[in-house]
């Protein structure tokens, strides 16, 4: 009888309870929590959304504390908990706590939602870091049963990834005052979005890199769409809805005929698969990389599969173009880096020829189409598939025998940098576009640099860097991929790409041009009221991403080497 | 200190310009208008004594020691686990770079100064001494780089900073237009210097001068060709030679000091130095010298023809200027760097005394450049007058201003060298430098002497003064130097008095001597070189002493009938390659985004919501096919791709 009483403990202890790594999905649970916690707040508090006298020092404490606590963290694991480190920390909770509370208090739901929001991301990637330290120190694991692996080129994605949803998040703030508009949804909305990025950086297995791309698709498609006051903002979702979901499905039927022809989802079973195999004789496969190929052309933005960039960058609110072309494009990278030089670079010779082909015609139209555009977000929706074409020339090069390490970390180097430089002029342009974004023609950027100095001196850095001029971050960025282009002897690729950079500069230079020529009023003062507001998200968002530009292009050596770390593919 | 440790300062010969920018940039409001201009100009003249450091420094040194590099930081740590490719943020300093900085800084210290009075008043005066600034250190670390990317950012700076200079009065439409053609233009020179670089790395795995230069001889000679070449279409892109000549005309947009400093100092003696850095590639290159020696003179020539029949007064110059770059490329083409650059230093002071004097004379006219209203000035601006015919003399090749002898030295290599055609190349030379004495005749007469052809009364009267003492003190200076600049190395003295070449001689290592056959025909040359000079001269005195007639006819243009229209216009190379480059690309544009992403594709570019509002409906727009076209390129484009790796399935 006793047996009866102890068998059900036994058999609770035969249960296998699944051990969850929680290093290894931490960046994407701690969004995702973060995400519900903003809905649900906002459905509790169901204040007043008082989003035009959101202060200052609210931003400042959600921004600044959470990394002042991660700071004060990691010394304090580093000096051995000194009082110091504790201090710091303890400040870091404080200042957030107190922005919390007074803005509960306040029954303020977007400053509550905001100070969330800032402390789930930074967060992120606070677990990043701790990920990259043990991916260095003890090499690259799975969890999830292998469909998630974190390995140092996850990790990169997830961390470009992460920094581009800070500055999406301090963009949409300042933009969401600005319209007046709802903004928790916004916040929660950006979070998903992120948190499919994340996961697919690091999806291990083709349905969870299918099911990643859905999530943050989905949310892109209402962030693009959010602006109701604008029609543009609507058709612009709309039409990204449509041929978004067109191209998911493609993508997905590839990865249907993959499973077909290899037997598996997982990549790293799928490659393991191929060992042996001669390429060639496997007709669904190479269907299956080729609709893949689209899907995720689509999703970077790459010619011939870029038609709606455009029209999308264009129609979307600019924070949400800004963060579509920073953390959209390298999440997508990274899961084309991870599927075809992960998985299938036995069978380089079958795809990389049509990822040369996707470079070409992408610099090409990227560079030469934008010369004609009148609209600066549409010029720099161009040069964003441009930017695409440098970092394929990357990709196709990763797995070239003797370059081929320097492709995937020339490809991750250009993606951070381009993450940066796009932000950062974006960030300037929705300065720029004022009130329900009316002004974003070449001609409302005349005499801007007589009106607002500053602000035309950093978009003028900003495009230098795009058009990659020495000292700035993006002459390095197109210096590596060139460089890796050449070291596997590709000097036909280089030589597309140095004089699509040629065109392309010209585009910058347009703009550059009209900022600094007269205005058409030619007043010479501006008129009060005239004056543009740059608020404190946007400030800080402008001047990070501008410092960080000329850091990386004076010293650009930790980065590289980051990015050359970053080069593990676990499959690979 | 040793000399070593002078050298190590060299950082901070760029760096003070810099420093410079930097602070007049943030600063410049605040510091206002002399002020910012003397702060400019101080610098400046440090990083000069700096430079003249740095020269007792070397020249202290054995000539074989004469190479020294100072790293400063590392800029960029290896890309890819597979190569060790680092460049550090380097300087070199060798006989030859240090030549540059000396005048490099020297000449920028007078023009600096000369601005100040120059860009009085302007609303953007201490902006303007921010972009010469930088425009400075980017020339300064383009010609102290330790590689060839270092060089090529500065390369890139001063194309920037040339942009922001020659556009700096945007207000005018010309300007912006010159500023945006010189951009472009020199995008075109990079891509070519970009390229040549990458073949450098490609094959020899390094872009350092002190590794790169010296494994050059190892490649096949057709690697060796293609690197020339291609370094010199860089250089024609910053030299401006043809056809890559044609930003620099335009250039004269910019303020006068500006146009001085392009054509003197910073921007153009570029090219000349990259061909003397790599000459080893020209050494080895075979036929791409002749290429460079013929376009050289093609230029030299071209530009002295058009320049006859310029009439404002910093065109003339302009042309001139393209006219004596030519022989540069000229010397470089027949194994001469050290002639090259021996013209490139006298050039450069009696370049920048022209231009600055002819600043001047425009700021004494109220900013008027046509030299048909001008006339008589000697009188009114004596100072200017006397340093101009000084610098006038020096062009012309007349003994012993500094022209006389660096050109003298060119015309002497090419009829002694071995090259193919060098006969022709003195020839062309020579015809050349009889125009040079003859427009530049024309021009000292038509604005110094001869009848005054401008209002002197009434509303508009013009009054023509002399400049302030900023301005002239430079005059002087440049005009002194523009005398005795020849002695820096006398020729067929070889080598005592020579000391230009002796002194460059580490530098050009392996580059070929040229000696003249016998001391007489060397003699009998020079002597028909200023025979040559004086005819130009003769000629010149004898069509415009008397000024012009009332009605501002040139006498030359009757004569030249039409043809004198095609110089006017340059020989239509302007309109002509601007329709053949601007043509194409536009239309390839428009063929993208009208044809493709509009009609053929059916994407409307603008106006979406203008239009949208006026069908009302949400998803009426979408079912007018718009979505749906661009579908079907995404169609397109997969069946593109499934066509490519259907080529891959073995069936």
């Amino acid at each position: 009888m006793l047996a009866l009483f102890t068998q059900p403990i036994d058999a609770a202890r035969m249960i296998a309870v699944p051990k969850i790594d929680w290093l290894a999905i931490g960046p994407p649970v701690v969004l995702f929590t973060a995400a519900l916690a903003i809905v649900l707040l906002a459905s509790l508090l169901r204040g007043r959304s008082l989003q035009h006298d959101l202060d200052d020092w609210v931003v400042l404490c959600a921004f600044a504390g959470p990394i002042e606590f991660w700071l004060g963290r990691f010394s304090a694991i580093r000096y051995n908990h000194d009082v110091f480190s504790i201090i710091v920390m303890l400040a870091g909770i404080g200042s957030v706590a107190f922005a919390m509370g007074v803005s509960i208090v306040r029954k303020h739901t977007f400053a509550a939602s905001l100070v969330i929001a800032l402390a789930g991301v930074i967060s992120a990637v606070a677990i990043t870091v701790a990920q990259w330290n043990v991916v260095r120190t003890s090499g690259s694991f799975t969890s999830m049963a292998g469909a998630v692996a974190v390995d140092g080129m996850a990790v990169f994605v997830m961390g470009v990834v992460l920094v581009a949803t800070v500055f999406g998040l301090l963009l949409g703030t300042s933009w969401i005052r600005r319209e007046q508009l709802e903004g928790p949804e916004f916040l929660a909305l950006l979070l998903l979005c992120a948190t499919g990025m994340l996961v697919m950086a690091s999806a291990n297995d083709l349905i969870v890199v299918f099911v990643a791309l859905e999530v943050f698709s989905i949310a892109l498609y209402v962030m693009t769409a959010f602006d109701r006051h604008r029609i543009e903002s609507q058709e612009a979702g709309l039409k990204y809805f449509l041929l978004g979901a067109f191209s998911s499905a493609i993508f997905l039927y590839g990865v249907a005929l993959t499973y077909g022809a290899t037997g598996s989802t997982n990549l790293v079973t799928i490659r393991e698969s191929l060992t042996g195999l001669v390429g060639g004789d496997n007709g669904l496969l190479m269907v299956g990389f080729a609709l893949m190929l689209v899907g995720l052309g689509f999703k970077v933005a790459a010619a011939p599969f870029h038609m709606w960039t455009p029209d999308v960058y264009q129609g979307a609110p600019t924070p949400v173009t800004a963060f579509m072309a920073g953390a959209t494009k390298v999440a997508a990278f990274g899961a084309l880096l991870r599927i075809f030089v992960g998985s299938f670079d036995l069978l380089q010779t079958d795809w990389r020829p049509a990822v040369y082909g996707l470079a070409i015609v992408s610099m090409i139209v990227g560079s030469v189409a934008a010369i004609v555009q009148t609209d600066v977000k549409r010029m720099l929706a161009y040069s964003s598939i441009a930017h695409a074409g440098y970092v394929l020339i990357g990709v196709q090069v990763a797995t070239e025998s003797n370059g081929g390490l320097g492709g995937t970390s020339a490809a991750l180097f250009y993606l951070g940098i381009y993450m940066l430089m796009a932000v950062g002029a974006f960030a300037v342009i929705q300065v720029v576009g004022r009130a329900r974004e009316t002004d974003s023609s070449l001609d409302d950027y005349k005499g801007l640099a007589r009106k607002e100095p500053v602000l035309a001196g950093l978009l003028t850095l900003f495009l230098l860097a795009q058009a990659g001029v020495p000292l700035t971050a993006g002459f390095v960025a197109k210096l590596t991929v060139f460089k890796a282009a050449v070291d596997a002897g590709q000097f036909q690729i280089a030589l597309i790409g140095m004089l699509s950079a040629t065109v392309a500069a010209f585009v910058y230079l347009r703009i550059v041009l009209s900022m600094y020529s007269g205005d058409e009023h030619g007043s010479a003062t501006p008129v009060e009221g005239n004056r543009l507001t740059v608020d404190l998200p946007v400030r800080i968002t402008i001047s990070l991403t501008a410092a960080l530009v000329l850091l990386f292009g004076v010293v650009p050596g930790w980065l590289l080497d980051v990015a050359e770390h970053a080069t593990s593919i676990l499959a690979g | 200190m040793d000399a070593l440790d002078v050298l190590d300062l060299i950082w901070l010969v760029p760096t003070l310009p810099a420093i410079g920018a930097v602070v007049l940039l943030l600063f410049g409001k605040r510091i206002g208008e002399p002020k910012s201009g003397y702060l400019a100009t101080s610098l400046m003249a440090l990083s000069f004594l700096g430079s003249v450091a740095a020269f007792f420094a070397l020249g202290s040194l054995g000539s074989e020691e004469r190479h020294h590099v100072y790293n400063w930081f590392t800029w960029i740590s290896s890309i890819g686990k597979n190569s060790d490719f680092t460049v550090s943020f380097g300087f070199l300093a060798d006989p030859l770079s240090i030549t540059m900085i000396l005048f490099v800084t020297g000449i920028s210290t007078l023009i600096h100064l000369y601005a100040i009075g120059y860009m009085a008043r302007d609303p953007r005066f201490s902006r303007f001494f921010a972009y010469l600034n930088l425009f400075a250190a980017s020339m300064l670390v383009l010609v102290l780089g330790s590689s060839f990317l270092m060089t090529f950012m500065g390369w890139e700076g001063v194309g920037l900073c040339s942009y922001l200079l020659i556009s700096f009065w945007f207000e005018r439409n010309s300007a912006a237009v010159a500023g945006k053609k010189a951009f472009v233009t020199n995008r075109v020179g990079d891509f070519g210097f970009m390229i040549a670089m990458f073949l450098i790395f490609s094959k020899l795995g390094s872009l350092d001068y002190a590794t790169a230069l010296p494994a050059a001889p190892g490649l096949s000679q057709g690697t060796i060709t293609a690197i020339a070449l291609l370094l010199f279409v860089g250089a024609m892109g910053k030299s401006a030679q043809f056809p890559l000549h044609i930003w620099l005309p335009d250039a004269m947009e910019g303020p006068t000091p500006v146009s001085a400093l392009i054509h003197a100092a910073t921007m153009v003696t570029a090219g000349v130095f990259l061909v003397s850095r790599a000459h080893v590639f020209f050494d080895l290159g075979g036929s791409a010298n002749d290429v460079v020696a013929w376009i050289g003179a093609i230029t030299a020539l071209g530009a002295a023809t058009i320049a006859i029949r310029q009439n404002d007064i910093k065109r003339v110059l302009a042309y001139s200027t393209l006219s004596q770059l030519g022989y540069m490329f000229l010397a470089v083409g027949v194994g001469s760097y050290s002639a090259a650059l021996f013209h490139m230093v006298t050039h450069a002071f009696f370049k920048a005394l022209l231009f600055l004097g002819a600043g001047s004379v425009i700021h004494g006219m109220h900013h008027e450049q046509d030299m048909r209203r001008m006339g008589g000035l000697k009188r009114a601006m004596p100072i200017t007058a006397g340093t101009f015919i000084i610098g006038w003399l020096a062009i012309a090749g007349v003994p012993p201003f500094a022209g006389f002898w660096s050109k003298d030295e060119i015309l002497a290599k090419a009829w002694f060298s071995d090259v193919a055609g060098g006969k022709a190349l003195w020839a062309i030379g020579l015809v050349a430098a009889l125009l040079t004495a003859f427009y530049m005749s024309r021009q000292v007469w038509l604005v110094f002497f001869g009848n005054a052809r401008y209002d002197s009364e009434g509303d508009h009267a013009v009054n023509p003064h002399e400049s302030p003492m900023t301005m002239v003190l430079p005059l002087v200076v440049l005009s002194g130097l523009s005398i005795v600049g020849g002695f820096l190395s006398l020729p067929f003295t070889s080598p005592n008095l020579e000391f230009l070449v002796r002194w460059l001689e580490p530098s050009l290592e392996g580059a070929s001597h040229i000696e003249a056959s016998s001391f007489g025909l060397g003699f009998a040359l020079s002597v028909g070189a200023i025979v040559i000079g004086i005819t130009g001269i003769a000629i010149g005195r004898r069509v415009y002493s008397g000024g012009l007639a009332e009605d501002g006819t040139d006498p030359v243009e009757t004569r030249l009938a039409g043809f004198g229209k095609v110089l006017e216009n340059a020989y239509y190379i302007d309109a002509g390659i601007a329709k053949a480059v601007s043509g194409p690309l536009t239309g390839a544009a428009n063929f993208l985004t009208d044809t493709v992403d509009r009609r053929l594709i059916d994407g409307a570019v603008n106006g979406t919501g203008r239009a949208f509002k006026e069908l009302g409906g949400g998803l009426r727009r979408v079912q007018t096919g718009r979505v749906r076209s661009y579908a079907l390129g995404i169609m397109l484009g997969a069946v593109a791709l499934l066509g490519w790796f259907a080529t891959r399935v073995d069936f």
